[in-house]
């Protein structure tokens, strides 16, 4: 069973591997034969986004193939990058400093903390429970009363989507899923690739073929044909990446179409705080796709459900 | 003083960037190695090291941060990180040049055109004093009279953004949000402009970059 896995762990990365050296073809071949202005702009806008793709994917799987305590690091630290571009975006007062101090420095890494110890009963209430309830309290306690609803509300949902809903993510390593023992970074690396090729197949299916919109007023480029052709690929992608999951085949179908929705409803969910407040992307951390947050919100949205599918009906 | 760069200042400079997320913007203006004087808006202690750490290395060394006496010259570690961190250049604050303190001023720009020499470039803050962050204080005559004194020195709009969320006035805590500055198209003092026509000019050209 185990070297099984291990065998289907290879060809997974392998394939990952394969999967980008394409893009990579593809992106210089489409760079060289760009004649227009415009085409050359494509080109130039894919091969960055290539680019930050192998970056990103070497510093995941880096990450996360060096053990339990480096990948809460790294989600720790997308943690904080997420918020920090969220609470850019959204307006906050003066009197709010300190709460936000606390939503950075003490919340955000305690709820890793709770990780590393395996303490699920804390890590589920952390932040939906001592937070809900720290929060207001601490902005009361700075004597700005204006908005006040508005502003505990926003940094609240902040804490939820950056930390409380991605921390899920690490969190499937915490899981005893018998016959799968040593084996849960796997399962991790099977929910991002589902999130992420979900991601790219509906960008690539709408670039080939989209043409009616599904969200005019908050995201241009999300179309049905996207939207269709990126989910049912995607699932695809999760159902044949089965191997390397405690799931049946079937299973795995389930499974991969649930996190491909939910992701589409991560990114149009961002999408529409991104409108609200007139920006096109969080951040400019990440070349040719914008910010941090605009990379991972379909894994926020994504994680959790998956977390407790695989939780209530595997572990 | 000699112009040697501290060991630490790129430490510095890469903490301060790392603090404040900054984004950088040139706009319709390019880093060089010539003399001039950047004026920004002031909102937070961060804005000076942020300003400066958003310059290129090289004219960050060439360029010196004036700073207020009476806070840099403390304390020993004050009086270490603002003269040879920084290479900043301390002056009396002048409290309000309307008339009555106009030769404190005056003593003020002084020492701040020696400063500059024929090396340096220097980063002032007009206002004089930090704000909430919502609208600009009028400025203060020093830009002016430096304009005046060294007759086509480029003069650098610089809009630090969301800097007074990061670290705003009363605080000892930072808040790692993001931030901005924005270098905008250079001004110089036309020949017979008038003080207030010129200040004017000047705190448009900072407004006009906050929605640029």
């Amino acid at each position: 069973m185990k070297a099984a896995l291990d065998k289907q762990l290879w060809w997974t990365l392998g394939g990952v591997f394969g999967v980008l050296l394409l893009a990579t073809v593809i992106g210089q071949v489409l760079k060289w034969r760009a004649r227009t202005p415009g085409a050359r702009e494509a080109a130039g806008n894919l091969n960055a986004r290539v680019r930050a793709w192998w970056v990103m994917s070497a510093i995941f799987l880096l990450m996360v193939f060096s053990g339990f305590a480096w990948t809460l690091v790294l989600f720790g630290l997308l943690s904080l990058l997420a918020l920090r571009e969220y609470l850019t975006l959204v307006a906050t007062r003066r009197a709010d400093h300190r709460t936000l101090f606390w939503s950075f420095f003490i919340i955000t890494p305690l709820q890793y903390v709770l990780l590393a110890y395996r303490w699920y009963g804390m890590f589920a209430i952390l932040i939906p429970v001592f937070g809900f309830l720290f929060i207001p309290t601490r902005i009361v306690l700075a004597g700005d009363t204006e908005h006040f609803l508005e502003r505990a509300a926003k940094i609240q949902w902040g804490l939820m989507i950056c930390t409380y809903c991605l921390s899920h993510a690490p969190a499937l390593l915490i899981l005893k899923i018998p016959g799968y023992e040593g084996h849960n970074a796997q399962l991790l690396l099977y929910l991002v690739l589902v999130v992420q090729f979900s991601d790219v197949l509906q960008y690539v299916w709408g670039r080939l073929a989209g043409k009616r919109r599904i969200a005019p007023a908050i995201s241009p480029n999300k179309t049905w044909e996207g939207f269709l052709g990126g989910i049912a690929s995607a699932t695809l992608v999760g159902t044949l990446l089965w191997p390397i999951t405690p799931f049946r085949p079937w299973q795995s179908v389930a499974m991969s179409l649930v996190v491909t929705l939910m992701g589409f409803a991560g990114g149009l969910t961002m999408s529409a705080i991104k409108r609200d407040r007139g920006v096109k992307d969080y951040g400019t951390l990440i070349e040719g796709h914008g910010g941090v947050l605009d990379r991972i919100d379909s894994l926020c949205f994504a994680a959790p459900v998956f977390f407790h599918l695989t939780r209530y009906y595997f572990a | 003083m000699s112009g040697a760069v501290h060991p630490l200042t790129s430490v510095l400079a890469g903490l301060a960037r790392l603090i404040s997320g900054v984004q950088v913007r040139w706009l319709d203006c390019r880093p060089e190695h010539h003399q001039r004087l950047y004026f920004a808006n002031h909102t937070s202690h961060l804005d000076t090291v942020v300003l400066w750490a958003a310059l290129p290395p090289e004219v960050r060394a060439l360029t010196r941060p004036v700073a207020a006496k009476e806070y840099w010259e403390k304390s020993a570690l004050r009086r270490y990180v603002s003269t040879r961190l920084f290479h900043a250049v301390l002056v009396e604050r002048a409290p309000d040049a309307g008339g009555m303190h106009l030769a404190a001023a005056r003593d003020a720009v002084k020492e701040m055109l020696e400063a500059m020499g024929e090396r340096y470039s220097l980063i002032i803050f007009p206002e004089g004093t930090r704000g909430s962050g919502e609208a600009l204080a009028p400025f203060k005559s020093g830009l002016f009279y430096l304009a005046s004194a060294r007759q086509g020195l480029e003069l650098v709009p610089v809009y630090l953004q969301n800097l007074n969320r990061i670290l705003p006035k009363g605080e000892i805590l930072p808040v790692p949000l993001l931030s901005t500055v924005t270098f905008g198209p250079p001004l110089r003092l036309e020949a017979g402009e008038s003080k207030k026509a010129f200040l004017g000019r000047a705190e448009q050209a900072l407004v006009r970059l906050r929605s640029a």
